[in-house]
């Protein structure tokens, strides 16, 4: 027998309800999209842009992003009363914003434009406020436009909620309210950790990732320079959202195909390059569990996560893995081998090294001194998914969605699924698993996935048991649990062996650098279940089984962990003020 | 290097107030004024010094530093008048008195502090005398039915001592 | 613990054996007001003289008197708001029942050697009525105070709110004894139900509806919040209660606290206001020293703790989501409701958070009964409401009355009429009378006759709210009065909801539009269409009766605002920029060069009469006023 859901009805229809908490999300599940703003689904409830409003019989006019669906509920979502009230709303707050579509880099992606254009507010009424305003582009990842800004929250949220910073905040009342960090400094001489999940849930302009794609066409137009670029695992399965394909779909060779024709001298993976950061991490782990070393090993191939920990988990430093990250590691390894093959004889100073990331911290880590060697630094810019999409675009690459894919150049051409799967939440684990289960074993594994170590839950654990060796793995997701689980550590509370640690919800999916979007619970999922799907697909899934990369360690850096590497592909911390002047 | 612009001194007597008043992020309002009954006002180091001694971001003091009419920023004057404009004040002209004040003591649009610090205009939305209205308070005394002429003499009063 | 149930009975017994001793009694308003004009130094003027002329003096209730004092003995006690503000200082001398008005320090010689030695009244210190030009003795006779019903105010103005044992004489924390030792929680919030007993902070939401729901929550923790932020510009009753009678409130709170099972509460007092904050602070200790507050109340295993916390300035704290955000250490910023705080409050508990004049109430209803508090006020509004009455008013102070009073009684005959800009009595001055502060609305004169309570109020779009009433003269013009409570509103939004934030400022600036002179009719419908999105759509209480005082304008003073918009004109002078030129005859050297200029022929006249300028010709172009060598045009 069938148990019958619960069910209310929207605009005389009935639905279902499957669980939902509010009836904003029950709406949008059936394809209702009830406007809103301020509403984020992994966010807390806001309830302050009045654009979800509802009229529910017995209640009158309320927020839907506040209303939890009841059996027999009866709403309505686009009365007249409700549509002048929204068109009303949009007015007031088109009155109050720096409405210049036209040289805003969100133009296109607003929520606020399209709503505008959805509504037809076609006159406004309002006498208009707000002026140009001066931006903060004092950080290296992220631009603030205070005159965009519509005091939605959800900045102010994501970075306390997600992060547990809090370095943006509400400041002054009324009218004269305003998202800044303390004091209204500059972005860049705070704590910020540069992750961007600001910028990811704006809903307009008003923070956007810095981009540097002046600096990064001057370079492709240099007849001087060399123009080499490499892909993030988590790129190729949130790009095609700019070009009208489905999240998650892999558009790596698209992409490829795309940044060929722009005039990048070559192209690379960094799924490859993420493989030389398993072989070195999980030697490094190895040999602390061996030796009795510093425990755990906390992965660091997430920058947020490390500038994090080196401001609010000093103590802690040490627990950090030595190893650059991937984009770091790739680095150094094509500022090696490139002179001596692809590009014979060519000086650093006209190789320029650009890297495609999911992410805003990237362009943080590139600026550390210590990826820096005689004023070369080993990755001029790092670029993010969606301004990658916006080069694309510029270059009048129009038939992205048809490009005949194109491959990755070597030495960085292999692309692995223990690399892939380097943007998802646990990835990283899984990969070391894969390649530590088979050196500490000594034998073969058919299947290499461990699916224990994936999930989407903040803070996850595993237990395996490899060669006699338990393993306690910790995966975490967001800033706020790290540091969850870093006290508990302190405390003794939990031990553990690794605990891989992502800043973005989701991890790297989901990074700060990613097309944006309020539907993060619809596309989320799905650029996790692309990048499994496509491990699945990969002929090579473990970083052993990769040859090519057999073939650098053996030419160029040794055993792992050799000095050689310790020099090329590890790194160091430092304790970092939070707050400078 | 822990938030270098915090300087000892203001940082123990931020302490010793966070102390007294209980260490935890529910006292932000109370410390906040007890501190600016310590400090006269709320500068950037003594919120800085609140922040960490509760725990919390900086924003966070900050932007409830900013969102109470009570607070202020920056430092008030030596004497500070407080004119109400409650709706009972309001319709018994604390406009007129208040107009007077300001163009006596120069102040212009928006200016708080006479440029010699002598004296800070503060203007508040009721203080419960309204059977006195309209009110003025200057340095705690209150003033009730007064006007324009009277306001100016108190304030002159105020002025030779 | 049985001795702990009979503390008060001890301590009213200590308090009358000291009354007993006690043959005069002189109360000196210590309100706000009062104290502001003076009535501290006069207390100290009339001890000195009172001490010279050989009486016993006593500042303070004191157990160990000697039984006889040969030449009299008189106990200088304080007194918190004795309401009629607007006479203070004022000077009540017992038994006599004498009150002085608008006394001077240098009354007290005469008070002491006619009244209190002499036994004799000082006629001119006496109240003397405006109209009838007669003389009253005291509260027993004057119109101000015989025309209300004091219940809650009972002992406000009488007492000593700085002594727990006279409150305790006169019959306190009984109700609140009764409350822990013979009524079960559910008893007392049917009883309070039953007594139909509504807020009074604004809403007039069930009060006993409120506490059964927080009753009904589990919860390890649960909060009594006092809401003592009284932020209606123009309203001074819960400051006037905690001045003059916190036990009460504090009474109220451990009434409701064990109705709902709470331990722990909090009073959110706002920060304008020192001396409420000073005597709740002391009412507090007192209660913990005398046993009432803290572990094992009346014998119990029940405890009650109560701190105090200061406002910093912020009108939105009144919501109660923004005031619990405020408590917690947050911007004052309200959360949408459900939940409901009474589900999920302070730190996330049940909490009930009541205004300061509904606490003082409990203990009368608890006292009386659900029927006998129903014998004041009206059967949907049962009891009486504290008002502030002010403005354009003879009697400025604080009143009580029952509900269904109308507004004509109230003004005309508590406040015995309306006055002119200079003070003065006239007859027909009224024009309007605006209730509920920045959520209310202003009434004509058609509804004097009203009886006021919760339901008639908002069904004419006016509110009781907290029950600040500022009486409204002719001269008074109402898109000013508009102007005000919207830059209120707006000044004190908290920013969060769009439809508040950017709404309250739109509306502001369509009514700085009018009073400029530059508005047109659409600006009216742009401004009326504004005002019902904001009313209907915003997150809060408070945005959504923001709109509350223009729209009632815009309904009973709609010819003054079209007026504005289409003769450009304010009647009433109040508009500047509408405010019509005229010739002053004094100035004026009949020139005649005005006349000569104006390009309408609005001025007329000749050097023999002088000039004038006819307003309904006049374009308000300034030419005249540009060129007037003697400044003799004045306007705009």
């Amino acid at each position: 027998m069938e148990n019958t859901k619960p069910t209310m009805i929207i605009d005389g229809r009935s639905y279902p309800i499957n669980g939902e908490k509010t009836v904003i999300q029950l709406a949008r599940n059936n394809g209702i999209d009830i406007p809103s703003l301020c509403y984020h689904p992994s966010l807390s409830t806001f309830g302050a842009c009045r654009m979800c409003l509802v009229e529910c019989e017995g209640i009158g006019i309320i927020s839907s992003c506040t209303l939890a669906p009841r059996e027999g509920m009866v709403v309505k979502t686009s009365t007249e009363t409700l549509r002048h009230m929204k068109k009303t709303t949009l007015q007031l707050l088109l009155a109050d914003h720096d409405n210049e579509c036209t040289t805003c880099p969100k133009s296109g992606h607003c929520r606020l434009q399209e709503l505008a254009r959805r509504f037809a507010v076609n006159r406004n009424p309002f006498h208009q406020l707000k002026e140009r305003r001066p931006l903060d582009t004092s950080s290296p990842s992220i631009i603030r436009d205070s005159g965009k800004c519509i005091l939605c929250g959800n900045c102010v949220r994501a970075c306390s909620e997600f992060q547990g910073i809090g370095v943006l905040g509400f400041t002054g009342r009324g009218q004269s309210s305003e998202v800044k960090p303390a004091f209204g400094l500059p972005l860049g001489q705070t704590d910020c950790v540069n992750c961007g999940q600001c910028a990811s849930v704006c809903p307009v302009g008003a923070i956007v990732s810095h981009s540097y794609n002046d600096e990064i066409w001057a370079a492709i137009n240099d007849p001087d320079t060399t123009v080499v670029a490499q892909i993030a695992p988590a790129v190729r399965v949130a790009i095609g959202e700019e070009f009208g394909l489905k999240p998650g779909t892999n558009a790596m060779g698209k992409m490829v195909a795309a940044m060929k024709k722009i005039g990048f001298d070559a192209v690379y993976d960094t799924a490859f390059a993420a493989d030389i950061t398993t072989i070195e991490e999980a030697t490094e782990i190895i040999g602390r569990i061996k030796n009795g070393g510093k425990l755990p090993v906390f992965t660091s191939c997430c920058p947020a996560w490390v500038k994090y920990a080196e401001e609010y988990e000093q103590d802690m430093l040490d627990n950090l893995s030595s190893c650059k990250s991937p984009q770091e590691m790739g680095a150094a390894v094509l500022r090696k081998i490139l002179p001596e093959t692809t590009f014979p004889g060519i000086e650093q100073k006209n190789l320029v090294v650009i890297s495609v990331m999911p992410c805003t911290a990237k362009k943080f880590e590139v600026n550390r001194e210590e990826f820096s060697h005689d004023g070369v630094k080993d990755i001029n810019y790092s670029m993010t998914t969606i301004e990658l999409a916006a080069l694309i675009r510029e270059a009048g690459i129009e038939d992205f969605d048809t490009l005949e894919d194109a491959p990755c150049d070597n030495p960085f051409g292999l692309e692995t699924g223990s690399g892939v799967i380097f943007g998802a939440t646990g990835g990283v684990t899984e990969a070391v698993l894969r390649y530590a289960a088979e050196k500490l074993t000594g034998k073969k594994s058919g299947d290499v996935k461990f699916y224990d170590v994936r999930g989407v839950e903040g803070i996850r654990e595993a237990s395996l048991t490899v060669a006699g060796i338990t393993l306690n793995l910790c995966q975490v997701h967001s800033l706020a649990n790290a540091r969850k689980v870093c006290e508990d550590i302190r405390t003794g509370k939990k031990q553990y062996h690794v605990v891989e640690v992502m800043a973005c919800p989701n991890g790297c999916v989901n990074g700060g650098g990613q097309p944006a979007t309020l539907y993060t619970d619809k596309v989320v999922p799905l650029r996790t279940k692309g990048t499994y799907a496509h491990d699945a697909e990969l002929a090579v899934q473990a970083p052993q089984d990769n040859k090519p990369l057999a073939d650098i360690y053996a030419k160029y850096l040794g055993e792992p962990n050799s000095e050689v590497c310790h020099h090329l592909l590890h790194t160091h911390y430092t304790k970092r003020p939070k707050y400078t002047k | 290097m822990q938030d270098n612009s915090v300087n000892n001194e203001t940082a123990s007597r931020v302490d010793a107030i966070i102390e007294r008043i209980g260490r935890h992020p529910d006292m932000l309002v109370p410390v906040l004024q007890a501190a600016q009954e310590e400090f006269k006002y709320l500068p950037q180091d003594v919120m800085m010094s609140i922040a960490q001694g509760l725990n919390i971001p900086p924003a966070k003091v900050y932007g409830v530093a900013t969102f109470y009419a009570h607070f202020t920023l920056e430092p008030k004057g030596r004497h500070i008048i407080r004119c109400c404009d409650g709706t009972a004040c309001h319709v018994k002209g604390s406009m007129a008195i208040m107009d007077a004040i300001r163009s006596h003591l120069n102040l212009k649009e928006g200016q708080k502090t006479t440029a010699d610090g002598n004296f800070s205009l503060e203007i508040v939305s009721c203080l419960g005398a309204c059977g006195l209205a309209p009110v003025m308070v200057l340095d705690e005394k209150v003033h009730g039915q007064s006007n324009s002429k009277d306001a100016l003499e108190i304030i002159k009063s105020c002025e030779e001592k | 613990m049985t001795t702990k149930q009979e503390t008060l009975e001890k301590i009213a017994a200590s308090y009358r054996a000291f009354e007993s001793k006690i043959q005069r009694r002189v109360v000196v308003c210590a309100g706000t007001g009062c104290i502001a004009n003076g009535s501290l130094a006069i207390r100290d003027a009339i001890i000195e003289h009172a001490k010279k002329a050989g009486l016993d003096v006593v500042v303070e209730m004191s157990e160990s008197l000697p039984e006889t004092a040969p030449a009299g003995r008189v106990y200088m006690s304080r007194s918190g708001c004795q309401g009629f503000c607007q006479q203070g200082p004022l000077v009540t001398v017992e038994p006599d029942g004498i009150l002085y008005c608008k006394v001077n320090v240098s009354d007290a010689e005469e008070i002491v050697t006619e009244t209190l030695v002499g036994h004799r009244t000082i006629q001119r210190l006496l109240y003397l009525d405006p109209e009838s030009q007669e003389r009253f003795v005291g509260q027993k006779t004057i119109p101000f105070y015989t025309r209300q019903k004091r219940t809650v105010l009972a002992e406000c103005g009488v007492i000593d709110p700085h002594c727990i044992s006279e409150y305790i004489a006169r019959g306190g924390y009984l109700q609140a004894r009764r409350a822990y030792l013979e009524m079960t929680p559910k008893e007392i919030c049917d009883m309070v139900l039953e007594s139909g007993l509504r807020g009074r902070g604004g809403g007039g939401f069930p009060t006993g509806r409120k506490w059964l729901a927080a009753l009904a929550e589990n919860g390890p923790r649960k909060f009594i919040v006092c809401n003592a932020d009284e932020g209606d510009p123009g309203a001074f009753m819960d400051r006037s209660l905690m001045e003059g009678d916190p036990h009460r409130v504090i009474e109220g709170m451990m009434i409701a606290a064990r109705a709902i099972g709470a331990e722990e509460g909090v009073m959110y007092v706002r920060a304008e206001y020192p001396l409420a904050v000073e005597r709740v602070r002391k009412a507090v200790d007192d209660a913990v020293e005398a046993g009432v507050l803290g572990e094992h109340i009346f014998g119990t295993d029940h405890k009650f703790t109560i701190r105090i916390m200061e406002g910093a300035g912020a009108f939105v704290c009144g919501e109660e989501t923004a005031l619990l955000a405020s408590v917690e250490g947050n911007r004052g910023m309200p959360k949408p409701k459900p939940p409901f705080p009474a589900q999920k409050g302070l730190f996330q508990c049940p909490t009930i958070i009541n205004n300061v004049e509904t606490l003082g109430t409990v203990p009368l209803v608890i006292r009386d009964g659900a029927q006998g508090f129903r014998a004041n006020g009206t059967e949907s509004s049962p009891g009486t409401k504290t008002f502030a009455l002010t403005g354009h008013v003879q009697n400025t102070g604080l009143i009580e009355v029952p509900f269904g009073t109308t507004l004509r009684e109230i003004v005309f005959g508590v406040g015995e009429g309306v006055t002119d800009d200079d003070g003065k009595l006239c007859k027909d001055g009224f024009k309007s009378v605006q209730i509920g502060g920045p959520s209310g609305g202003c009434l004509t004169e058609e509804y004097l006759d009203l009886p006021m309570d919760f339901d008639n109020l908002r069904k004419v779009g006016a509110m009781v709210g907290s029950g600040g009433l500022v009486v409204m003269n002719k001269q008074t013009c109402m898109v000013q009065v508009a102007r005000f409570f919207m830059q209120f509103t707006q000044n004190e939004s908290c920013g969060k909801c769009v439809l508040c934030r950017e709404g309250t400022k739109q509306m502001l600036d369509l009514l700085d539009l009018i009073i400029e002179g530059k508005a047109t009719m659409e600006t009216l419908d742009t401004l009326e269409a504004l005002a019902g999105a904001i009313q209907k759509g915003s997150l809060c209480a408070l945005g959504k009766t923001a709109p509350s005082p223009v729209l009632s304008v815009l309904k009973h003073f709609r010819a003054e605002m079209v007026e504005h918009i289409v003769d450009k004109k304010c009647k009433t002078h109040k508009c500047r920029k509408l405010s019509p030129y005229a010739i002053n005859a004094e100035a004026c050297k009949r020139c005649g060069m005005c006349a000569k200029k104006c390009p309408v022929g609005a001025i007329t006249g000749d050097r023999n009469v002088g000039f004038t300028i006819n307003e309904d010709i006049c374009i308000k172009c300034g030419a005249c006023k540009a060129n007037c060598k003697f400044g003799a045009v004045e306007g705009a």
